[in-house]
Formats: C-alpha cells, structure tokens, sequence
C-alpha cells in the first residue's frame, strides 16, 4: 500500500486535532492553565507534527515543532502565559491549518507565510526562554523528548561522532556548544552569531563560509538553539555538538539514566509510549545507543505518527465515507417497508396455527426498528460540531472590532444530519458577521442607549416540527428601516414606504445590498446576505429576519429535514394518507356546531379552550377527492408551525409511526405544502405535510379564489402570532 | 445491461444511435436508449396536489422517490387510459429520475446519422425545441424527442427554476 493513501487519514485526523487545540487554547485560562488543556495542546501538536513527518509535509512539520516547542516549555511553566501569547498560538494554529490545507491540494505551503510564522515564534522563543534558564534540569527532559521526536538531520549528524561526544542533547545547566554553520552566507552569519549571542555566550568563532565552528556557552538545548535559528537557515547547515572540555563531556556515564527517567516522568503518554517501545536502548544502553535511533529520518517519525494515530481516534471511532452509511440507511429502508410487508401478510393469518410465524414476525419488526435507529443515528451529529467553531471567531472579530461581545449557544446537543451541519456553517458565520459588525454597537454606544457595555449574541439550535430552527440573536440596534429603503431606492430595487417590516427585511437578502456606511474587511461589502439566503434555499430552507430597532435582530433559519427519521402522524383524507410531523400535532378533537364560527369570506374559526383557531381543511388546500365536507363529521387537528397555531381538519387519524424522510427535490420540486414524501408498509409513498407552508398555501389560495372580492377576508382572521420565544 | 452493450455497440457502428421507440396515440416516438434506466409498469402513484395534471404524482422505485409525467396528457392525447397495458419508462435526465407514462412500448431501433433528419418547425403542444430530429426507417416515421430538454424545460415544472 503506498503511502499516499494515508494522506487523508492524516489530513482528516490533524484537522481534528487542530480543532481540539482551537478549543482548549479559547477555554484556556490565561492566569491560571488547566495543566490537563496544557497537556491537550501540547499533544496535538505533537501528534501532527509526527504524522507531517511520516508524509515528508516538511513546512507542517517544522512549524509544528517550533510550536510544540514553546508549548511544552510552557506546560511545563517555563513560560508563562499571557493573552497575547495565546493569540500567537492560534495565529499559529491557523497557520497550520493552512499549510494542511495548501498539502491537501497537493500545493507547497505559503513560503512567506512560514517564513513570518517562524520568525514570530522564534522571537517568542528567544524573549521567553531566556526567562526559564534557571532550572537546567527543565531544559534537560525537553531536549530528550525533542531529540527523540525529531526527525531532523542533526540527529543523524550527532551519530557520527563518537558516543562520548554524543552527551550533547542531554548536556545540562550551562554548557559548552559548538555551533557549526556549513554553507551560509556572510550577512546570515551574522545574523545566527547575534541570534546565538542571545541564547548565550559566544566564546569563539571562526571558519569561513564554507563551515563556520562557533563556540558557544549556553543553557539552552541544542534543539533550542537549532529551533531558533532554522527560521534563518536548513537543519542541515546546522551542525551542534557539545564542544571539546565542556562539563557536559565529562559527566560520568551515569548520567544516561537520569534524561530517560525524567523522560518517563514528563513526558505524555502519547509522546512516551513510542520511544519507549522504538528505544528500549536509553534505559540500558545510555546515550550510545542513540545512533540505534537514528534511523533514517523518516523512518522514526513513521513508527510516531502510527502509534499517534492509534492513540488519536482509532480506539474510540472508525472514519467511514458518508456514502456507505448512506448505502446502509437506504438497505435498512428497503428492509422495513419489506418488513412491514412480510407483517400485513402474516396478519391475515391465523394466530392459532401459524404462533411460531406471528411470534418471529414481532421479533423481526422490533429488531428491524432498532436498527433503523441506530443506523439512523450514525449521520446525525449534535450541532456543537456547528457551534464550536464560533467562539474563536466572535473572539477576534470582536476584538477587532473593539466591541465587547458574550457568545451565548444553545441546544448545542439538537442532532442535524451531517451533511447539513456542514453546509449551514458559512451561511451561519456570515450572518455572525453580521451580527457583530452591524448589529451589535460599540461599547459605548450600547452604554448611552442604556445597555449593557457588552453585547449578547445567541446562537441557538432547535427542532420545530420536524424542521431544525437555528437562530442567531443579536441584542444590538436593529434593522434601520429607514436606511435600508433608502439604500434599496438607491440600488434602484423596488421599495415602497408602505412596505411591511417584514418586507423591507427581506430586502437586504438582495444582491449587493448593504448598508454599513463603510466597507470593513468584516462585512459590507453587500455579498453576504444574498448568498446566506440562497444557500439556505439550497438546503430546502428559508430564511426570515425579525428586528426590532433598539432591542436588536434575530435571524432564523428553518432548515427542513432531508435525511433523518421522523415522529409522524399518518392521517387520511378521501382516499390518500398523508404525515404530520408529530412534533407539530399539539391535539386532536372532533368539532361541534357550538365551536365553529363561520367568518365571511369562506373563513371558519375554531374555538378550542378560549383560543380561535383558524380552520383549514386539507381536501381544500390539496384538493383531495371524495373527502369529508363537514367539519362536523372530520377530526381537527391543532397543529403548531413557525409560531402559528391553527386547526386542520382531516377525515381520520390512522396511526404514529416513524417514517423515514425522503427528499421530494432529488428528482422534483419543492411541492407547496408538503416537505419531504415517504414511504410507507405497503411500498406507497405518502407525502409529509409542512404545517406552516400549508398555512400559506391555503391562504394563497383563498385569496386567488376572492380576488374578485375586494377588502381581502384575511383581514378578519387575527392570526395568533406567536412570539419567539 | 442494455446500456452498457449499446454504448459499445454504438461505438463500433461509428455514429449511428439507438434508440427506444415507444408509441403515444397513432404517433411513434424514441428516445436516446441510454437515457433510459428500466421499463415497469404503472402502479401506485401518488397524487401531488396543485400540479399540472400530467404530473401524475411520485412513486417508489425501490426507495428513489420518483415522478411520474404522463406524455399523453401533456401531448394532449385524446384517449388517455391506465390498464395493464400502460408502460412507464423511467429515464435519466441529467441527476435526476423521471418516469414517463406512454402508450406502449415497441422495439429498439438503430439510426444512422442518414437516417435522421432535421425536425421541421411545427408544434404546438410539442415545440420542436424539444425534438433532436425525425428518424424515418423504411415506411415509418419516429419523433425524436431530446427527452433530457424537455423533462427540464420549464413547462413541464419537473425542476425548479434557479430564478425563483
């Protein structure tokens, strides 16, 4: 098997693990670390830098390891943390992404953009470690654990001398070094020996271009030193060694045991477990039997990054393509309506001689639904996966913006398929965008209409009869009615004064709309709002925006399901059966004379507890046949959508069950009133009624059948509208 | 499989194409024969409210949900009848699945590029957008209909429009 083929494990798991580093280093805090998210971090680092080496992702890998070098000086306290050395992390962490995503694509990382990431963690490296000098001890495990993770030349290079020399990575305290340069040219010489004379003290130098031997008195490691200067140079113009008559050469041969103890002591264990089994050598053999770790430079890392990855994720998930859990939810599909066949047969025999049949029938259908739920269960994920990328972005936006601004979610556990989750994240992020650039005010500007000094944004997750409701709440100025027409009249898009609120919202989902009054590199530039919405409307949803000017706006997208199972009721009208989506289905009674009050304009009301509830009769709405005319003689239905409540009135309740959702758009269209169809026992397909589009339907409807009738009758129905809760 | 065999058929008779004949009222008509997926029966549809009424409704092909137009209504046949004799071909026109309601379905054919002639400007029910040509073999005359475009166009309100 060629080793490419691992790539996307690689690309995948590092993803992951970036992500994890994101989270911890936002969770961090910055007074007072959690040694166990300092750990965390660190790990991840490492296991990245690991696999970067395995694929030969050079770039990746140093990055990585100029990264996890400063992360492991500070879980170890070396270096203490500020806010603005987390904001380096990230940076870097984001760096890393790129460089992931630049060898996803089969290019060559950004070579500027390494360079200046380097530099800036190299700068950080130098201030800060000349702060943790005072234990030589610390600096000890470090430059074993370094030396064993590193795949770098150096290493080898420290093979070739002789094992007495070879002390070197361990060297302790303040020791000698020699610092060979081979092949850098002069100005970079120059450069190396200042950069060197911050590590230490230069004691001689001399050589020419061609090998230049700097003599060195240092505290630092000579993994250090090398991680400081290969910003300027390769790995391989470096050559350290513990330099002749330095007090590390003369320690006695027992000091091997104490870097492999402090090794085990210190180290994770991610970063133990493989040395330890590679490297049974240091424990018994002292520092000789370091060339027996120096394979070749790929050959270590390898054995790393496959023990990392076993470590990372195997043990507790398997990746599997989304095609083939696709494949095993459509066999399971197949499987029940089979199933549900096979039933309504047996059912038509006799119990008393067929017991063993009717018995293995009821076995069958129990287990059969189980499955079906738990293979339902692998595609859905909890919308945390959504939500935990905001807060690193709320976090530097608002810091850019010098805006205060508390990141609120909620119903991070509602389940959405996954193929939503991922494609609702950019119309989400740009509407969190907009949020903060637009919506939420600056601090001061809150503190004089008398709010808070920071501002809340909500991101909240739920589900809503049978569709998923996600909202992002801002509680900032609000939509200005005024300007938005303004700019709409001026973009030449029809607007009129006499437009509802809701109407004049709608229009900055058109394009190039926007009406910040500058165009920041955060919003404004007008492309966002209409992209959001179709988006959206590629996902089967709609979007709709309710603001009030002064409490702020809230934007919420009603996704409906694609694929999941769903709650339903099966109704009948005349001879066709439909689903309600159970969680829209609030009760069901039989009406009287006494409860319905006729209205003008072919409007009935339905008066259930104290409540009017407007009337819709399903034969009418979707014109069904030989259906029942008399709401006496059906069953209403209270059902609930999109915060309307109303009375729907069908010939006969038949059953609950769960159905399996199919998408009508695969090979239709969105069918007004109805959301998705499925199929049912007999092999039919019912179709899934949308509560709130009906409303629309039948609305649209009676309005196209009164247009002749001035005064439009919908004025005389009080739609209960239903604030948001 | 039909397809797989008429590709590499096609492919060594250079340029000549089969296609499918099937027959709506007196006419004959064929389709691209590689568009087409399978032949059944027509059984079990189900009704969408508020569609054109040659939208016969959707059905369940082995858990595809699938639509159902029914050419004769849509051509405005006079005689439109469902028994057991009513055939749907199920065709694939660009990502999507649609069955097509016909009168029956009679023979494969292979044209060559001689044998097809331009379509005429005619039509009304049937605008000749819609038509790749008129194959004539022997005494017989088919309508070659470019089934991909017209289950796409926007009359037959199978997709939706972008625009809207």
């Amino acid at each position: 098997m060629d080793i490419s083929d691992f790539y996307d494990t690689f690309f995948e798991e590092a993803e992951e693990l970036l992500g994890d580093m994101e989270r911890h280093l936002l969770e961090l805090d910055v007074d007072d670390p959690d040694a166990e998210q300092l750990n965390a971090i660190f790990r991840a680092a490492h296991s990245i830098k690991g696999g970067a080496g395995t694929f030969g992702f050079d770039v990746l890998q140093q990055t990585t390891h100029l990264l996890e070098n400063l992360l492991d000086h500070t879980r170890r306290g070396e270096l203490v943390l500020r806010r603005d050395i987390v904001d380096t992390f990230l940076e870097a962490k984001d760096m890393l992404h790129d460089q992931l995503d630049a060898y996803r694509n089969g290019e060559e990382p950004d070579p500027e953009a390494y360079e200046r990431i380097c530099k800036i963690l190299q700068a950080m490296a130098l201030e800060e470690m000349g702060k943790s000098v005072e234990g030589g001890a610390t600096a000890q495990p470090e430059a074993a654990v370094s030396s064993e993770a590193n795949p770098e030349p150096p290493v080898t290079e420290k093979s070739d001398e002789p094992p007495s020399g070879d002390a070197s990575p361990s060297d302790a305290g303040s020791g000698r070094l020699s610092v060979a340069l081979i092949g850098v040219s002069d100005k970079d010489r120059e450069t190396l020996v200042e950069e060197l004379g911050n590590l230490g003290k230069v004691l001689d130098q001399k050589g020419d271009a061609k090998r230049y031997v700097v003599e060195l008195e240092t505290s630092s490691s000579p993994d250090d030193i090398e991680a400081v200067m290969c910003f300027i140079v390769e790995p391989e113009q470096l050559e350290i060694e513990a330099a002749m008559g330095s007090p590390a050469s003369t320690e006695p041969p027992a000091q091997p045991k104490e870097p492999a103890a402090d090794m085990a002591k210190t180290d994770d264990p991610v970063a133990a477990t493989p040395p330890a089994v590679g490297q049974k050598a240091p424990g018994d053999g002292g520092w000789t039997s370091t060339p027996a770790a120096n394979n070749p430079p790929t050959a270590k890392p390898k054995a790393k990054g496959g023990s990392n990855a076993k470590s990372g994720g195997e043990s507790t998930s398997i990746r599997v393509p989304v095609d083939k859990v696709d494949q095993i939810i459509n066999l399971v599909g197949e499987l029940i309506i089979t199933q549900s066949m096979l039933d309504q047969t047996a059912s038509e025999l006799d119990g008393v001689s067929h017991g063993a049949l009717v018995n293995g029938m009821s076995l069958l259908q129990r287990n059969a639904r189980d499955l079906q739920e738990a293979v339902m269960s692998i595609r859905m994920v909890p919308m945390d996966y959504v939500f935990s990328r905001f807060p690193r972005l709320v976090r530097d936006l608002a810091a850019k913006l010098d805006k205060d601004v508390e990141l609120i979610t909620e119903g991070k556990s509602t389940e959405l398929d996954k193929s939503l989750t991922e494609r609702i994240i950019d119309p989400l992020t740009h509407l969190v965008r907009n949020s903060l650039d637009h919506g939420i005010e600056t601090p001061d500007a809150r503190e004089a209409a008398g709010k808070s000094r920071s501002g809340k944004l909500t991101l909240s997750a739920q589900h809503q009869g049978g569709n998923i409701l996600i909202e992002v709440i801002d509680d900032g100025a609000g939509l200005n009615r005024d300007k938005i027409l303004a700019k709409a009249q001026a973009n030449g898009i029809a607007a009129s004064e006499t437009m509802s609120d809701d109407e004049v919202w709608q229009l900055i989902f058109a394009p190039g709309f926007s009406t910040a009054e500058q165009v920041s590199d955060v919003s404004g530039r007008g492309v966002g709002m209409d992209v959001v919405k179709r988006n959206i409307q590629a996902m089967g949803g709609h979007v709709e925006i309710l603001s009030r000017p002064g409490e702020g706006t809230t934007t919420r997208i009603v996704l409906p399901l694609t694929l999941a199972i769903l709650d339903g009721m099966s109704i009948k009208v005349g001879e066709e059966m439909y689903i309600l989506p159970l969680g829209a289905v609030l009760e069901s009674l039989q009406p009287t004379d006494e409860d319905l009050y006729p209205m003008p304009g072919d409007e009935t009301l339905l008066k259930v507890r104290d409540e009017y509830l407007p009337v819709i009769a399903v034969q009418e709405v979707l014109d069904v046949e030989n259906a029942c005319i008399k709401p006496t003689e059906c069953i209403a239905v209270i059902v609930q959508g999109e915060g309307r409540r109303y009375a729907l009135l069908v010939d006969d309740l038949v059953g609950q069950q769960q159905v399996v959702v199919k998408n009508l758009e695969t090979n239709y269209r969105k069918v007004p009133g109805v959301s998705a169809a499925t199929i049912l026992g007999d092999g039919s397909v019912a179709l899934i009624l949308d509560i709130a589009d009906l409303h629309r339907l039948s609305r649209n409807k009676k309005e196209a059948r009164q247009a002749h009738l001035p005064a439009s009758s919908h004025k005389l129905v009080p739609l209960k509208e239903v604030e948001p809760s | 499989m039909t397809s797989t065999n008429s590709a590499s058929v096609a492919a060594v008779e250079a340029h000549s194409r089969e296609f499918l004949v099937f027959s709506l009222g007196e006419e004959e008509y064929a389709i691209d024969i590689l568009k087409v997926q399978e032949i059944r029966g027509y059984e079990n549809v189900t009704r969408i409210a508020n569609a054109p009424d040659f939208i016969k409704g959707v059905t369940n092909l082995r858990g595809v949900i699938v639509p159902i137009v029914d050419l004769r209504i849509k051509f405005h046949l006079d005689k439109v009848e469902y028994g057991g004799q009513t055939v749907v071909i199920v065709v694939n026109v660009g990502e999507r699945v649609v069955g097509i309601v016909v009168d029956g379905v009679s023979d494969v054919m292979t044209l060559t590029p001689e044998q097809i002639k331009p379509a005429p400007e005619f039509g009304v029910t049937l605008s000749s957008d819609y038509l790749s040509g008129l194959g004539s073999l022997d005494d017989r005359m088919l309508v070659l209909v470019d089934i991909e475009k017209l289950l796409t166009s926007e009359e037959m309100a199978i997709v939706d429009r972008v625009s809207e």
